[in-house]
């Protein structure tokens, strides 16, 4: 009987779905080996890399960003200060036309004044020789005069006070007849 | 242990392989067990090709990525996005990216052996380890209930909100079945059966190209060919369905995790 059991038994062949038991075992084991070296070295290597790789595409942009926005202010800049040099361009060729025109004006006035003056004393100087000369050729005149009439009338007409007055009634009837004259 | 024969050396008459024969014997036999065979091997295989492949495209860490580095990436990025972020996503999602990438990535490995010549053994049509999987992936997504919302996670699980009272009786006997018993079984064996399958249609079909080009008759000889090109899109759509199960496995066990973050949303 248990011959024959043994028997039935080993022609029989196994279920396949019975599992060879070490079969499960070592596929436990290499499964498990696999998967310590997967957590411990293949997954963290990867992950690594996907966020190295991240961080530098990231990063490229953050940094060309920041280039980027760098240029544009530093462009900002000099349009601003290109504006300011203008400005003061202007200013200054506004300020250098203000200041010639007005050391022209002042040249133009120093001129006129200078121009003035010299005039004022070139009258000035004409009328004190006008004087001057009237005088001497009052004196004079009168002095040749009384000489001549002396001689004429043979006289003497040395009496300084008489000969002076008629000297200027002379003088004073020649002032008038001139000023007839020139009316 | 049935000693390996040509199937069609008794009568004549064309017997298809069976499950047996697709056990090779163990390479280094120990114990009651068959001791450490092919499947073991090609499941520690893997954990060096991943691991190998995943460590030296992950090691030079460049802000612009080499070839291997940037097939790396795009692996990765395929299960932390497209499975990962979208399907649990949040702020938590990051949690469970290095269990979907290494679920991912071991079923991937483990299936394509089967569209490997000398591999040429998807490890997941030996149910052990679809189960051992299957398990781990259900304990986490009720760890990870629980964890957030206590004991209340198993009400909020199992009673749908929105329902009128009086057909809770049979909502919630069905929700406990489809969620609690019948989910883990089907996550399992979704993944076994599709590599059992394909694995036996590839053996099916080399056996039978086999038996065919023995025959005597010229017809029946030619027949071989039309397997064989059968047999290669066979082949094909395997390979199709290898990578499949491997992201189908995963986006469910993204799905169920999710259900767990999220079992008060609905």
């Amino acid at each position: 009987m248990h011959q024959l059991m043994v028997h039935a038994a080993t022609e029989s062949a196994p279920s396949p779905l019975a599992p060879n038991w070490w079969e499960l075992l070592v596929t436990a084991i290499g499964f498990a080996i696999l998967l310590f070296i997967v957590v411990r070295f293949v997954v963290p290597a990867f992950e690594k890399t996907f966020a190295e790789r991240a961080e530098a595409i990231e990063g490229g942009i953050a940094k060309a960003e920041k280039a980027q926005a760098e240029a544009s202010a530093a462009l900002e800049e000099y349009k601003q200060q290109l504006v300011d040099a203008r400005a003061e361009a202007n200013r200054i060729r506004e300020e250098a036309r203000a200041e010639g025109a007005q050391i022209l004006a002042e040249l133009k006035e120093k001129a006129a004044a200078e121009s003035a003056r010299i005039t004022e004393q070139a009258h000035a100087q004409i009328e004190a020789e006008r004087q001057q000369a009237l005088a001497s050729l009052r004196s004079e005149v009168g002095a040749m005069a009384t000489t001549l009439a002396g001689r004429i009338v043979g006289e003497s007409l040395d009496d300084d006070a008489r000969s002076a007055r008629v000297v200027d009634r002379f003088l004073a009837e020649l002032e008038t007849q001139n000023a007839g004259a020139a009316k | 242990m049935t000693p390996l024969t040509l199937p069609a050396a008794d009568n004549g008459a064309f017997t298809p392989p069976t499950l047996e024969e697709l056990h090779l014997p163990a390479i280094l036999p120990w114990g009651a067990s068959d001791g450490f065979n092919k499947q073991m091997l090609l499941v520690l295989l893997s954990v060096v090709f991943i691991a190998w492949f995943f460590i030296a495209a992950s090691r030079r860490r460049q802000l612009v990525p080499g070839k291997l580095q940037f097939l790396g990436e795009q692996l990765y990025g395929f299960v932390r996005n497209g499975i990962g972020k979208d399907v649990i996503g949040g702020k938590d999602f990051m949690t469970f990216v290095p269990l979907l990438f290494t679920l991912f990535f071991f079923i991937l490995v483990n299936n394509i052996y089967g569209a490997v010549p000398v591999f040429q053994l998807p490890t997941m049509s030996h149910v052990g380890g679809a189960y051992f999987l299957a398990g781990l992936v259900y304990v986490i997504w009720i760890g990870v209930g629980l964890k957030r919302f206590g004991f209340r996670y198993l009400k909020l699980a199992t009673v749908p909100s929105g329902v009128p009272w009086y057909i809770m009786p049979i909502v919630v006997p069905i929700e406990i079945i489809s969620n609690f018993i019948v989910r883990p079984m089907t996550h399992s064996l979704r993944l076994f059966a599709t590599m059992l399958a394909g694995h036996l249609v590839v053996a099916l079909a080399g056996s039978g190209i086999a038996f065919l080009i023995t025959q005597e008759s010229v017809l029946l000889k030619g027949m071989s060919l039309l397997v064989l090109v059968g047999a290669i899109a066979m082949y094909m759509l395997e390979a199709l369905i290898m990578v499949l199960q491997a992201y189908v496995f995963t986006l469910l066990t993204a799905i169920y995790i999710q259900g767990a973050v999220a079992a008060d949303a609905h």
